[in-house]
């Protein structure tokens, strides 16, 4: 009989084997996968949002009466403001409080008259104060900024001593501004209604399995009448969780016109109100004793997340570091007449590193210590005593093989000593993340000619997840994957969480190899009477069936499939059992990534030359889609170190780069070499799948910030780190 | 069929004339040239009418009936149901929506379906085999995981292709200056730059 215990690396077939490839490569690469944003039905109708031009107004009166009489249009809906009527106006009440903020909806038969239409609707605003930037918390208004909250680990007294009897204090300001999220595939959803009760979703979303629920409510019917379909997500990053206006507002209209419609975002509304991830500064002091060992920290940390988004409190820093014996942090929001922020990949995470590990930097080179030596040393204080991970052992495990593939130790050179006008520089980072598996079932169906199929309410948003299913299966049932067959992304399918916070391979994969192994083992009771012993003295291992005692006596796969008979073996499992003590997953990685970049002090460009990551993901399960995963996040890391940044205009409350022309992203030449070594083995492996997706984003930008300090020897405080910055910098250190 | 002359009044081919051979009749720059009349008489009057045109697209002749402002890029989503190229940035920035016009790499959303008409379109859907069988590059991209959520990727592909078909045998260096002109968010540029390299080596990409 099979039994659900995860199989070490080096024992299995499937797992963390380098050479697999994603399973659904081929239908992305030739443009047959359809995202919602592809799909085409018969009589479909284009919808377009109007959004208001202004950060904060109040609206006066709206008049649509030209735009109904224009040819092609099918249905309006007014979703703020005088005459807001329908489940799309639910913020009647609301005035809009940031640039691109949903007025009304047009359906209308094609893109090109949705947008005539949306132009002809006369909105009269009266414009009101707003306030867009928070990178200065002393020119907040006075009631834009409510009282801080203030945290503090031991005393005042102990923490003023702490700093007192510091061999080296260093104080400065860093931080990192506010980034869009900017899904390519911009948000949005095709809807129609198959009857006057029944409403189908084809979705660009995060969260197949709780859209329904969202929408129910709104349209006063149960769930079971709503069916959501998302096969392929163009990008979500945290973004696309829920239905919004304009999902509820395409619902409508349909209803309205009897008619599918397309409502996608258009590029400048998916960079001003499909999210952002909060701003973040803050202002540290940082000591140490004579030998290095941290021993205070104090904090002041502000930004905004809009007018009411979530935004990293005051806990969030010191990251990592958690040990540091006395410590005070002050947290402060400002509100901002901007588009609110959603969870980006890994919340609060590579803030509280841009702000952590730059400020211990600091101190390392007030301590003319080499920052890994003094990282290394401060180890200890990372240590989680009741978490299953032992952080300080990974974390000097992942640096000492970081530093070797980067070449630390030939390489690095104290700050600003490089000759010439171009500067180079390492900088190195340490980061974690829970990830945590979210609840999941999955559904195993094994047939008579031994084909398996899995069926599971969770959506693949490019991170591998159909891969992830099918190597679990095929682990399982010690089967080629080409017997596999996934079917995901419906939420008529068992269900499972959102794709958020890296908790999807450990929910998914736990669910499905309960339900392979339960599946299995029903074969295995059909299979044992003709190789005359009982289901408990079987295996499976590379096609057959085997007594494992006796391992020649066996019987190949699809011929032991026969036995099932016409009714194919189904089962349903979740991703606990009760009564299990040993889960398949846990929570909580370490990583660390180490840069390195040349900064022109001439132009104040800086370029990345090499990055390294080395990531614990507890158990690999798919190797090359998690390395995918995380060099996906160093690049993301370097597009917000170097290059993207939401910028708001304070005489107009606009933003100022709603298009991909100025909100800039790293190019294919931008980023350097880059490299990943995914931990394996003993202190990995046990601890079962835990998301990656989170964890390596959160190293990148603190890294890099650390190289240009290295390389420059002055500290550029805000990211991203753009010519102008730099040679701020440069200028204000007496460096220019 | 119809089509506007220069002075804006309207010409009707003899009959028995194709309607590419009406163009090539009334010469010069044909299609551009002849359409600009039609957008300047829609301004002046209720709005672009809408015109039937045909596309040579993926080695088939398609008729559609579109205004004369709406994108090549559109044409083949909304009109045709050719989905691969991807609508992002809708500004000529991010190469999402890569075609290939007469053997040259376009935007798709930078050219006019009407400007299109006469040339030799090609997306990424006709890249594969008729067995469905990958090209070369598609291939490649396969190998070296060159996507994630793949919402760039058919416009890499196409890029990768363009690219290749002139430099057959790029340097990493070369491919990455080549291919600056698509952009991924998920950062899939690692697998990008081995799928180029590995599907140049020895000029493979004809196809």
């Amino acid at each position: 009989m099979a039994n659900t215990k995860w199989p070490t690396t080096d024992k299995s077939k499937y797992l963390a084997k380098p050479g697999i490839l994603r399973i659904d490569g081929p239908p992305k690469v030739k443009g047959e996968a359809k995202y919602a944003y592809d799909i085409n039905r018969p009589q479909m109708l284009f919808a377009k949002i109007l959004s208001s031009p202004h950060a904060n107004a109040a609206i006066r009166s709206i008049d649509i009466s030209a735009a109904e009489k224009m040819p092609g249009v099918r249905a309006i809906s007014i979703m703020t403001g005088p005459g807001a009527a329908g489940v799309s106006a639910q913020r009647v009440k609301v005035t809009p409080q940031w640039d691109g903020f949903p007025i009304a909806a047009v359906a209308a038969d094609t893109e090109e008259l949705a947008k005539d239409a949306i132009r002809a609707i006369k909105v009269d605003y009266e414009i009101q104060p707003h306030h867009v930037n928070a990178f200065d918390l002393d020119k907040a208004p006075a009631d834009r900024k409510p009282a801080p909250q203030a945290q503090l680990t031991g005393t005042e007294e102990s923490l003023a001593a702490a700093f007192k009897a510091a061999a080296s204090v260093v104080e400065g300001t860093y931080g990192l501004s506010s980034v869009a999220h900017c899904c390519l595939e911009a948000h949005g959803q095709v809807a129609e209604w198959p009857a006057a009760d029944r409403l189908k979703y084809i979705a660009s979303t995060q969260s197949v399995t709780t859209y329904n629920g969202q929408v129910a409510m709104s349209f006063q019917m149960p769930p079971a009448n709503i069916e959501v379909s998302c096969q392929y997500i163009g990008g979500g990053f945290g973004s696309k969780f829920t239905v919004d206006d304009w999902g509820l507002v395409c619902a409508e209209l349909s209803k309205k016109a009897g008619r599918p419609v397309k409502l996608m975002l258009e590029r400048d509304q998916e960079l001003q109100i499909a999210g952002m991830r909060p701003s973040t500064f803050g202002k540290v002091k940082v000591g140490c004793d004579a030998e290095g060992n941290i021993t205070a920290w104090e904090s002041t940390i502000w930004g905004t997340a809009g007018m009411a988004g979530a935004l990293p409190g005051p806990q969030v820093v010191p990251y990592v570091f958690v040990g540091i014996p006395n410590s005070k942090r002050t947290g402060q929001r400002i509100s901002t007449n901007v588009g609110g922020a959603r969870a980006w990949r890994a919340p609060n995470h590579p803030q509280a590193a841009a702000i952590t590990m730059t400020a211990l930097d600091d101190l390392a080179a007030a301590r003319k210590m080499d920052p890994l030596d003094f990282f290394m040393k401060n180890l200890a204080l990372t240590a989680r005593p009741n978490f299953t991970i032992d952080f300080p052992k990974v974390y000097r495990e992942e640096l000492t093989i970081g530093a070797d593939l980067i070449g630390w130790k030939k390489k690095w050179q104290p700050r600003g000593t490089t000759a010439g006008p171009v500067k180079r520089g390492l900088g190195l980072a340490l980061s974690t993340w829970a990830g945590a598996g979210h609840a999941s079932q999955c559904m195993c169906i094994v047939n008579s000619d031994g084909t398996i199929e899995l069926r599971i309410g969770t959506q693949d948003l490019g991170t591998g997840t159909r891969t992830a299913l099918t190597i679990v299966a095929a682990e399982t049932f010690g089967v080629p994957m080409n017997l596999i067959t996934v079917k995901i992304g419906e939420n008529s399918y068992p269900a499972s969480g959102s794709s958020g916070g890296s908790s999807t391979i450990g929910g998914i994969a736990s669910s499905s190899r309960r339900a392979c192994t339960e599946a299995l083992n029903q074969v295995l009771a059909k299979v044992a009477p003709a190789l005359g012993v009982a289901p408990e003295a079987l295996e499976v291992a590379d096609g057959f069936v085997r007594v494992t005692a006796e391992p020649g006596k066996r019987m190949a796969w699809k011929e032991a499939a026969g036995k099932i008979g016409p009714t194919p073996v189904s089962v349903t499992a979740d991703r606990d059992k009760p009564g299990d003590q040993a889960p398949l997953f846990t929570a909580n990685v370490g990583g660390i990534n180490m840069a390195e970049v040349t900064v022109d002090t001439e132009t104040g460009i800086v370029r990345i030359e090499e990055m390294v990551a080395v990531q614990d993901v507890g158990l690999v399960v798919s190797h090359k889609t998690c390395e995918s995963q995380v060099l996906g996040a160093m690049i993301m890391g370097v597009c917000s170190a170097l290059y993207e940044e939401l910028i708001y205009d304070d005489q107009t409350g606009r933003l100022l780069n709603p298009n991909l022309e100025f909100y800039k992203l790293a190019g294919i030449g931008d980023v350097g070499r880059l490299r990943v070594h995914l931990m394996t083995g003993p202190g990995y492996d046990e601890r079962g799948p835990i998301g990656v997706g989170e964890p390596a984003m959160n190293g990148p930008v603190a890294s890099i910030a650390n190289a240009v300090a290295n390389a420059v020897g002055v500290r550029v405080p805000i990211a991203p780190f753009t010519p102008d910055r730099v040679l701020a910098a440069l200028q204000q250190g007496g460096r220019a | 069929m119809a089509a506007k002359k220069k002075d804006g009044t309207t010409e009707t081919p003899p009959a028995g004339l194709s309607r590419r051979g009406f163009f090539k009749g009334v010469g010069g720059g044909v299609v551009a040239a002849g359409m600009a009349p039609v957008l300047l008489r829609a301004a002046q009057t209720s709005g672009p009418v809408a015109v039937p045109i045909t596309l040579n697209i993926n080695g088939r002749a398609r008729q559609l009936t579109v205004e004369p402002r709406v994108t090549l890029l559109d044409a083949l989503r909304n009109h045709l149901d050719l989905t691969g190229a991807k609508k992002v940035c809708d500004r000529g920035t991010c190469g999402a929506c890569t075609v290939m016009m007469d053997g040259r790499i376009v935007y798709g959303c930078s050219v006019l379906a009407i400007e299109a008409q006469g040339a030799r379109i090609e997306t990424v859907e006709s890249l594969a085999g008729p067995d469905g069988r990958m090209h070369p590059v598609q291939a490649a991209f396969v190998n070296n995981d060159a996507q994630q959520c793949g919402f760039c990727t058919p416009g890499f592909v196409m890029a990768c292709k363009g690219f290749l078909d002139r430099n057959p045998a790029p340097t990493r260096e070369q491919a990455l200056k080549g291919l600056g002109g698509n952009l991924c968010r998920c950062g899939t540029y690692a697998g990008v730059a081995a799928a180029v390299l590995e599907a140049g080596k020895g000029g493979r990409s004809n196809g």
